[in-house]
């Protein structure tokens, strides 16, 4: 395969969060990485594929500069539809979202994220910035995807907050509490990748990033990890995933380390 | 006849801007935020606010610095490129404010279900989150019809929204374009309208595209002229985005003693948004003005 033997963490982690984008699919894109996924599997191969942004932008093409953020104007430039934050979140409501992608703070065993406080809302240790869109498209999209650090204190049994809702405490939590859809279907880590127990809505580990070892995994999760069995490594980001992701990315804010 | 409802920035927020009143300000998310107004609610040193909006970048976390803020109705405090609001998070652990924590979506409809004159709204989103425990504006509600669960989201009525446009009239008659975020539901729900506008138009300008009118112009209290009154965000048909202001304040916000200089320098040293302008410079101002513009066609309105 043609890869490139240079490349970051963040890299690896935007071409990987890149193909678990389908071709035709709509897509519901984030803040951050995501930004740079969306644009990556637009490029390479996922020409149909449909941006959704919840500033109200919706994008059949990709941005015509590189941008640091959906809200920068080439973002705007020639969009398939501005219109408002409702609109978006109407398309999503009404199950039109594929997939979505969102990051957090803290994640539990069954996906569950926080990104708006620790310790306890009574006692708050750290207020974290919130939901923004993350909660809904945690609860409305067909599927979403978790991109975050992998460290201990963020790899908790059991989050102090839940944001954006996972698969609760396991299977059948979502339709219990009304949940009409939907859940997270894979993690991409700083030190690998993740996809969901079908059975037991766990988080089970089914690739490495290169040069990480389950050991370094399970030392930086405070549960015991479930590990597939095929667990693989992730592959490589390609010469040409990292040339179009450095051609929207170009002096490395997001994705230089 | 309508009288001019053309007033400077300062006469607006004195007149508009009470202490312990809700202010919707930011509706866009990213673009279009009301820097220049938000600004002049500092220097005023208003008390007691409510904040509410969606995500309205760094303008939030300014605001609540300033001392101005006692409760947010939010879905996001932050810094949209760097992340962490240190003035928020500072001001909720040391319990100074109280933090409604709503989703866009559920803001949206907040304001919507207020524009709408109804008391609440139902959504399908935030079930099984935590929002509902730091939300008294969030309970649970089950259809009438189908007996299925959904939230049920309550009505919001701003006292006052502050809204950024790209021109108008001396009525309100105002036209705004690019994404909207929730500015037109925070609009119709608002008691008041405060409109900051980059140009101040004739009203046959205005009239003569009404589709992209944002708001009746009898819902509006205010019109200000403030020319640059969006920068550091990005204003659609105007000025891009000055990532370095973002990127700086992430440093300049760190502690509150940094905060309290760059408050110094950026808003008690200034007296409006014309030398704010003028202290940013010409030279400066140009790198940020828009140099791929893009024209639409116009379309006919005739009969």
């Amino acid at each position: 395969m043609d890869t490139d033997s240079v490349y970051t963490r963040s890299e690896l982690m935007v071409a990987a969060a890149s193909r678990q984008i389908a071709d035709g699919e709509v897509v519901f894109v984030g803040m951050r990485l995501p930004l740079l996924g969306f644009l990556v599997a637009k490029s390479l191969r996922a020409p149909n594929a449909v941006g959704v942004y919840e500033l109200g932008i919706i994008r059949d093409t990709v941005a015509s500069e590189p941008i640091l953020t959906m809200g920068d104007l080439p973002n705007l430039y020639r969009s398939q539809w501005l219109a408002d934050t409702r609109d978006t979140m109407s398309l999503l409501q009404q199950g039109l979202v594929d997939v979505s992608f969102i990051g957090g703070a803290q994640v539990d065993r069954f996906g569950n994220l926080n990104t708006t406080l620790t310790g306890s809302s009574v006692n708050i240790t750290t207020r974290l910035p919130g939901s923004g869109g993350a909660c809904d498209l945690a609860c409305l999209a067909h599927r979403h995807i978790i991109i975050m650090a992998h460290e201990r204190r963020r790899f908790m049994p059991r989050v102090d907050y839940i944001t954006s809702p996972g698969y609760g405490d396991g299977k059948g939590w979502r339709e219990s509490v009304g949940l009409i859809r939907g859940g997270p279907s894979a993690v991409i880590t700083t030190m690998g990748i993740f996809a969901f127990d079908h059975e037991t809505c766990e988080m089970v580990l089914t690739s490495l990033h290169p040069g990480v070892t389950v050991e370094m995994v399970q030392e930086q999760t405070d549960w015991p990890v479930r590990i597939s069995t095929e667990l693989s490594q992730t592959p490589l980001p390609t010469h040409q995933e990292l040339s179009t992701l450095r051609r929207f990315d170009p002096n490395g804010y997001w994705t230089g380390k | 006849m309508t009288t001019s409802k053309l007033m400077d920035m300062t006469d607006a927020i004195s007149r508009w801007v009470v202490d312990g009143c809700s202010v919707a300000i930011g509706a866009n998310l990213e673009t279009a935020i009301p820097f220049a107004a938000g600004h002049e609610i500092m220097r005023q040193e208003k008390r007691r606010l409510t904040l509410i909006g969606p995500i309205s970048d760094i303008l939030f976390d300014q605001i609540i610095g300033a001392g101005c803020v006692q409760r947010v109705q939010a879905a996001w405090v932050g810094n949209v490129i760097t992340g962490v609001g240190y003035n928020f998070r500072r001001a909720v652990e040391q319990g100074q404010i109280n933090v409604e924590d709503h989703s866009n979506l559920t803001i949206s409809m907040a304001l919507q279900a207020g524009a709408m004159g109804v008391s609440f709204l139902p959504s399908r989103t935030a079930l099984g989150s935590d929002l509902f425990a730091t939300n008294p504006g969030l309970k649970f509600v089950t259809c009438p019809f189908t007996s299925q669960k959904h939230a049920a989201i309550a009505a919001i009525v701003p006292d006052v929204a502050i809204v950024h446009v790209q021109r108008s009239d001396l009525f309100g008659n105002a036209h705004a374009w690019g994404n909207m975020g929730i500015t037109r539901e925070a609009c119709l729900s608002s008691r008041n309208v405060i409109l900051t506008a980059e140009e101040i138009v004739s009203t046959e300008m205005i009239t003569r595209d009404p589709n992209r009118i944002l708001t009746p112009g009898f819902k509006v209290s205010a019109v200000v002229h403030a020319p640059w009154g969006a920068h550091p965000s990005p204003m659609p048909g105007y000025y891009n985005r000055d990532h370095a202001v973002f990127l700086d304040y992430q440093t300049q916000s760190r502690t509150p003693e940094l905060f309290a200089s760059w408050m110094n320098q950026w808003v008690r040293s200034i007296s409006s948004i014309h030398q704010y302008a003028e202290t940013l410079g010409d030279a400066y101002l140009s790198r940020l003005s828009i140099t791929h513009h893009d024209y639409s066609e116009p379309v006919d309105y005739g009969y």
